[in-house]
This record gives structure tokens, C-alpha cells and sequence, in this order.
């Protein structure tokens, strides 16, 4: 029994250590982004965002030049007693017979040598300016290390933040609502057509959206609602409808009867029952969708390039970072937090509602 | 509530109580196209206009709804009986036969056609008036889904789907399941299972910065500041630009789908998870009675007990490969031998506006999910629900 025992003891260490390993893979590029984008932008360029962790690193104690030292870098040198070469002490340093350390600091004819320590450091230089910068509508500007100023223009992520609320907020609630009348039907009410109307709404679960997008361009441009709220409201709610409507056809059908039959018999008409009665019944089955439709709108990019357009007034948060990357794809101390600040909001549905969400997903397991 | 207007209402009161409603209705849709041009003109502070935007969409489809079940129960009972399911079933209908099933047939017509798509009056059904000569100088019947599967921009991006499928779907389903297993045994399953998770709640664009920033690469002789380049080259390797580095194309697809794997395990996660807890303990009790070791079990009883949501969660992530646009957007653009049939549809139809090569590819895209959606149509039919 002893052995079976270690046994269990190993294999419960193992479980532990190998999910605690993946739990570890699977956070670390999300907090290499958060730190990063506390950064300030020359730490950022110029050392990994793991610097903040204590480590070991080499600082400077004694500048010295290479005459001083009397050496020659055109050709094999001696270093306080060590023969090198001038690419070796530039690239990977020299330690001396005495254990002090030498770096060649600086190009060939022009560099000097820096003797060095190693000694424990952090690098907590943390700044707001990113998201400053980030956020703000107005130009910014940059002090360079060596004192010149630089003017940038800043990225308005406040503009966009209200551009894709005003988007996801009713590409939310409408497709529920239209949903939710739809489910009540199919569900409670009998009509010619039914059985194939609902087929339909199955079938059109896997759609592949990009089969839609040029006709709906076309219809739009016709209306002149391109580059609307109204236009992207009208896409998220076509394109959202298939899946609300089985999620909650499922959901409201489950509904016992005899609630239903009792109101009825009381004279409650159809949009009473669904009013005061369905809707507050199917709480969790309505908020499941939300949260994923929300996630899905908000984080949408194709939708929005489509219908919403390059007009800077209503991009969006995606289309926002999408532009940074595009045009100033190494300015990481943007990136990271405006990328930051596009997760912000889905991160707090997602923690605040996760238990509804996780019953979204198990519902809605058919759609692609 | 509920009373028959029929019974007791004299002509002309019968006729104010449909009129009033169709009135409040025309009303509506009036003071709601006042609010959409106030909207569009967008003369106000910025958070003004959010609040009024919000405010006016899902306040006008409630009051919509409301006004025309009114307009309903002022008929008599046999026409409300009649009507009143398409009030509620209606507006849903109309908005998936706009946005869905008219474009399934409306843009496998426009493939039918060359770059400047049907001439006007043959665009829809609506008006078949239009002259034979100019549909004749633009109609090119297949030769759009002849260059489909010819094109060598096509061919890879096939290829790079088959790819995404392949190495997606199965890694997915793999990873997921393991911290399925893992997490159910472990002592802090809710947390972990958080961690896993998170990345659902993260858009395709952002996660695309955020793979950039690991996969940035450095000259040689300065520190890198991506992970995996600093791992690399603390290793002695030499920094690649890893998505970018055509030299091993194809297999440069695999950092980009490497990002739809971090993002779409946890959704396999969860579902294994629920299944898993499904199983009846007595089964796995059994199985451990009768000698089976854990590596057992897994393959005998767990895996084959679970098989009906391994196939789900597959399905569901080869959908969702098949149509995966915004990673390779935002990463490469399709550069670098990494087209997909998504950014190529896109490319076609909106940057080289060839609409109907573009809604050609749009179909074939289509026809490799049609499977699935006869399956689905299958499993329907044999619920007994309806």
C-alpha cells in the first residue's frame, strides 16, 4: 500500500506541476504586453520587459580609454595580462587575470573601455506616459534622452473606446431582443411555416459571413448608411441572429408549461406573457449571449473595416490598433498599450460574468 | 387585457383603434429617422451622441415591436391569431433572409460575373429587364472558379488552410484536452482554468500585437526584446524575424497558427471539462477495479465517453480555420507565403475590387463548410423537439 501511496503522491505532483507549466505558457505573453506597456519607450527598444524581474547585469564602475591601457584594436591585444581581440572585447567582454571585467564600449577608432561589475538589478522604470499618449486625441510630446523634443500625434483612443460601445452596446442588445420575440414564436406559437422557417435558422448557423459581406456592401451603399452605427448594428444583428435565436429557441422552449398555461388562462395576452414572464425567466440563457455576442463585436475587426469604414470619426478600438500596427508597427510602447486597452473591457465581462459565458459556450457548441 | 375588438365597437371606433397604431408606427419610424440624421450629423461632444446612439437603436427596435403588437391585438381574434406569430417571428426572419440566405444566392450570382459584377437591373432578381448585351459582355459563367483553383496565390492559400486546419484542429483539441484532464485533478482547477481561458476574452487584432512583441526580432548585436528571439539567442541561436522568414515557408505559418491555438484552447478546455465531469464515477471505478492503469482509462473509457464532444470542438475549430482572417491580416498581411482563402477573398473583393472573383471564393468557402451544416441539419432532424 506504501508505494501505491507514493504513487498517487507523484501523480498528483506531476498533474499539478505539468498544469501549473501550461498555466505559465499561456499567461506570459499577456504579462510581457501588460508590463511592457508601463514601460517607459527607450526600455521598451532597448531591453526585454523580463527586466523587471531581478537579474544579473553588468554596470559600469571605471571609463577607461584605449590608449590609456595602451592597446592597439587593429590587431590582437592584451587586456590586463589576457590576449583578445578587438570583436571579441567588443561582443562578449574580457575578464582579467584579477577577475575585473572590460568591455570595448563604441566603434573601432573612436570606443573606449568600460570596465564592469556584475551586480543584481531591476529595471522599474514605469511610466503612464504610453497610455497618455494612447489615449489622448491631442499631440504629445516627447523628450529624447538627449534633450530634443519630439511632437506625435496622439492616437484618440478615447474617440474610439465610445465609437466601439456605441457599436457593441446596441449590436448587443438588439440581435437578443429580435432573438428573444423569434424564440418566444417558434416556441409557444403555431404557424404555417414554422417547422422550415426554423430549419432555416439552423442551417444558416455555419454561414461563413464572408459569403455575405458583398451583397450587404452593396444594399448599404444603396440606403447611403455606409459608415453608420445604424449599418453596423443591422450587420452584427444579421449575422449574430442564427445563433441567438437557436441558443434561446432552446432555452425558452425548456420553459415548464404549466407557468405559461396558468398565465394564459388568466387572459394574458402573448406579449404580456413574453414581457413579464419569459424574459425574466430567461435571465441566464439572455446574459450567456450577451457576454459572447458582446466579446464577438467588440473584438471584431473584419465587420468593421467593411462596413464601418477608414472615416476617423467612428473607427473603432480594433481599427485604432490595427492602424498602429500598420504604420508604426515598432513603436512598442504604443502598441502594447493600446493593445492594453482594447482588452480592458472584454476582460472585465470576462471575469465578472465568466460563469455565463462558460454556459454560452456549452450551448452554443454548433456554431463555427 | 385581453378583449375582442370585434364584438361591441362600432365601425368607426374599430377603424380609430387600427388607425391610431398604424399612425404611432409611421410616427415612430419618422422621429426615428430624425435621430439617425441627427446621428450622422454628429454635431455634439462625443459621448453625447454614443449615449443618444444607444439610446435610439435599442429603444426604437423596442418601441417597433411594441407599437406592432399593439397594431395586432386591435384586430379581430382569428386575424390576431393569425398575424401575431409574425410579429414576433418576423423581423428575425426578414433580417436572416437579408443578411444571410439572399447573400448566399445574390453573391454566387455576382461569381457568375467579371471584375465590374452584373449590369445594372441584373444585380437581384427585382428587375430582369435589363439589356442582354451588357449582360453578355460582363457574364463569364465559371471562369472565376477556374482561376480559383489555378491561381497560385490561391493554391497557397489552400495550402495554408489545409495547414491552419490541420495543425489547429489538432493541437487544440489535444492541448485542451490534457488541461481538461490536468485541471480536473489539480488542486487549483478554477484558477487554472481562468488563466486558460482569459485569451477568448482578447480580439484577433490585439492578440496579434501581442505575438508580434515575442516574435520581434533584433539585429544581432543588440539585446533582443522579444521573448523568443532573447530565448533563441541565449541559446546561440541566430534572431529570425519568425513569421516573415520566408526561407522556411511554408512552415512560417505555424507562429501564426501557434496564436489561434493560445486563443482557442480554452474554449476546447471548457467543453472537454463539462464532459469529463460527465462521466459517471462508477464507470472510472470499474475500470480501476478491473487493473487499468490512468493512461488506460484515458484512451478506454474517457476518450471513447467524450468522443461526441471531440467531434463538436473539432468541427467547430476547422470552421473556424477555415474562415481565420484577422491574425494573418494584422501579422503579415498574407505575405510571406502565408495567404489564407479569407485574406484573399478579402484582397479580391475590396482592395483589387474584383467582386466576382472575390464572391467566387466566397462560395467555394461556403461549399467546404456545407458538411457540416448537413450534419447539423441531421442532428436536428432527429431531435424530436420540434
Amino acid at each position: 500500500m506504501g508505494s501505491m501511496q507514493n504513487q498517487q503522491r507523484w501523480g498528483s505532483l506531476l498533474v499539478n506541476l505539468g498544469l501549473l507549466l501550461l498555466i505559465l505558457i499561456w499567461t506570459i505573453p499577456t504579462l510581457g504586453l501588460f508590463i511592457s506597456s508601463f514601460r517607459n519607450r527607450d526600455s521598451i527598444q532597448n531591453s526585454g520587459w523580463w527586466n523587471v524581474f531581478p537579474h544579473r547585469t553588468y554596470e559600469t564602475v571605471a571609463t577607461l580609454t584605449p590608449a590609456e591601457m595602451g592597446l592597439d584594436p587593429t590587431g590582437p591585444m592584451v587586456v590586463e595580462g589576457v590576449e583578445t581581440t578587438f570583436e571579441e572585447i567588443r561582443k562578449t567582454g574580457v575578464t582579467a587575470e584579477d577577475g575585473t571585467f572590460y568591455r570595448w564600449v563604441g566603434n573601432r577608432r573612436l570606443g573606449r573601455i568600460e570596465q564592469q561589475e556584475q551586480k543584481w538589478a531591476v529595471d522599474w522604470s514605469f511610466t503612464l506616459d504610453n497610455y497618455r499618449q494612447v489615449l489622448s486625441g491631442k499631440s504629445f510630446e516627447y523628450k529624447r534622452p538627449d534633450g530634443s523634443i519630439q511632437t506625435i500625434p496622439g492616437d484618440n483612443f478615447v474617440s474610439a473606446f465610445l465609437n466601439s460601445l456605441a457599436v457593441a452596446v446596441p449590436a448587443t442588445v438588439i440581435p437578443i431582443l429580435v432573438a428573444a420575440f423569434a424564440a418566444y414564436g417558434f416556441a409557444w406559437m403555431r404557424f404555417p411555416g414554422r417547422r422550415l422557417l426554423f430549419i432555416m435558422v439552423v442551417a444558416l448557423l455555419v454561414v461563413p459571413l464572408q459569403v455575405a459581406l458583398v451583397p450587404i456592401l452593396r444594399d448599404f451603399n444603396m440606403l447611403k448608411i455606409n459608415g453608420t452605427f445604424l449599418a453596423m448594428w443591422m450587420a452584427h444583428t444579421g449575422f449574430g441572429l442564427p445563433l441567438a435565436t437557436y441558443l434561446l429557441f432552446n432555452y425558452i422552449s425548456q420553459l415548464p408549461r404549466e407557468t405559461l398555461e396558468s398565465a394564459f388562462i388568466d387572459g394574458a395576452s402573448h406579449f404580456t406573457v413574453f414581457r413579464k414572464l419569459i424574459l425574466p425567466l430567461s435571465v441566464p440563457a439572455l446574459a450567456s449571449f450577451a457576454i459572447f455576442q458582446f466579446l464577438w463585436v467588440w473584438n471584431d475587426y473584419l465587420v468593421a473595416i467593411i462596413f464601418l469604414g477608414g472615416s476617423p470619426e467612428t473607427k473603432v478600438i480594433t481599427q485604432r490598433l490595427a492602424d498602429i500596427v500598420g504604420s508604426r508597427g515598432s513603436d512598442w510602447h504604443l502598441l502594447t498599450a493600446g493593445a492594453f486597452l482594447t482588452m480592458l473591457l472584454p476582460m472585465i465581462v470576462f471575469f465578472s460574468l465568466q460563469r455565463f459565458f462558460v454556459r454560452g459556450l456549452l450551448a452554443g457548441s454548433v456554431k463555427g | 387585457m385581453q378583449y375582442d375588438s370585434a364584438r361591441g365597437d362600432t365601425g368607426i371606433s374599430r377603424i380609430l383603434r387600427i388607425a391610431l397604431p398604424i399612425v404611432a408606427i409611421v410616427a415612430a419610424l419618422a422621429a426615428m429617422y430624425l435621430g439617425f440624421n441627427f446621428l450622422r450629423a454628429g454635431t455634439g461632444p462625443k459621448w453625447l451622441i454614443v449615449a443618444f446612439a444607444i439610446v435610439w437603436g435599442v429603444g426604437g427596435v423596442a418601441l417597433l415591436y411594441w407599437l406592432l403588437n399593439w397594431l395586432v391585438e386591435q384586430l379581430g381574434t382569428v386575424w390576431r391569431g393569425r398575424l401575431q406569430p409574425f410579429v414576433f417571428v418576423g423581423p428575425a426572419i426578414a433580417m436572416l433572409v437579408w443578411f444571410l440566405a439572399l447573400p448566399v444566392l445574390r453573391t454566387f450570382w455576382i461569381s457568375l460575373f467579371n471584375r465590374d459584377g452584373p449590369p445594372p437591373g441584373w444585380l437581384d432578381w427585382s428587375n430582369l429587364g435589363g439589356s442582354f448585351a451588357a449582360l453578355g459582355s460582363r457574364f463569364v459563367g465559371l471562369d472565376n472558379y477556374v482561376a480559383v483553383f489555378t491561381d497560385r496565390l490561391m493554391m497557397e492559400a489552400f495550402r495554408n488552410n489545409i495547414m491552419w486546419i490541420v495543425f489547429g484542429a489538432t493541437f487544440t483539441v489535444i492541448i485542451g484536452l490534457l488541461i481538461a484532464v490536468l485541471a480536473d485533478r489539480s488542486a487549483f482547477e478554477r484558477v487554472g482554468k481562468s488563466a486558460i481561458f482569459l485569451p477568448m476574452a482578447i480580439s484577433f487584432v490585439g492578440a496579434g500585437v501581442i505575438w508580434n512583441f515575442i516574435y520581434e526580432v533584433r539585429p544581432v548585436d543588440v539585446p533582443q526584446i522579444g521573448l523568443l528571439n532573447a530565448i533563441v539567442v541565449g541559446l546561440g541561436g541566430k534572431p529570425q524575424p519568425w513569421p516573415a522568414w520566408t526561407a522556411i515557408a511554408p512552415w512560417n505559418n505555424l507562429f501564426l497558427i501557434v496564436i489561434v491555438i493560445w486563443l482557442q484552447v480554452g474554449y476546447a478546455m471548457v467543453l472537454f471539462s463539462a464532459a469529463l465531469k460527465g462521466i459517471p464515477a462508477d464507470l472510472m471505478e470499474a475500470g480501476r477495479v478491473d487493473g487499468a492503469n490512468e493512461v488506460q482509462i484515458f484512451f478506454k473509457i474517457m476518450v471513447p465517453y467524450i468522443m461526441g464532444t471531440i467531434i463538436t470542438v473539432t468541427t467547430t475549430v476547422v470552421i473556424f480555420t477555415l474562415k481565420v482572417f484577422d491574425v494573418v491580416w494584422v501579422m503579415t498581411g498574407g505575405q510571406f507565403g502565408t495567404e489564407v482563402i479569407a485574406t484573399q477573398f478579402y484582397r479580391q473583393s475590396f482592395t483589387a475590387r474584383n467582386s466576382g472573383y472575390g464572391s467566387a471564393i466566397a462560395i467555394v468557402l461556403l461549399l467546404a463548410i456545407v458538411p457540416v451544416m448537413i450534419y447539423n441539419l441531421k442532428q436536428f432532424r432527429e431531435q424530436e423537439a420540434f
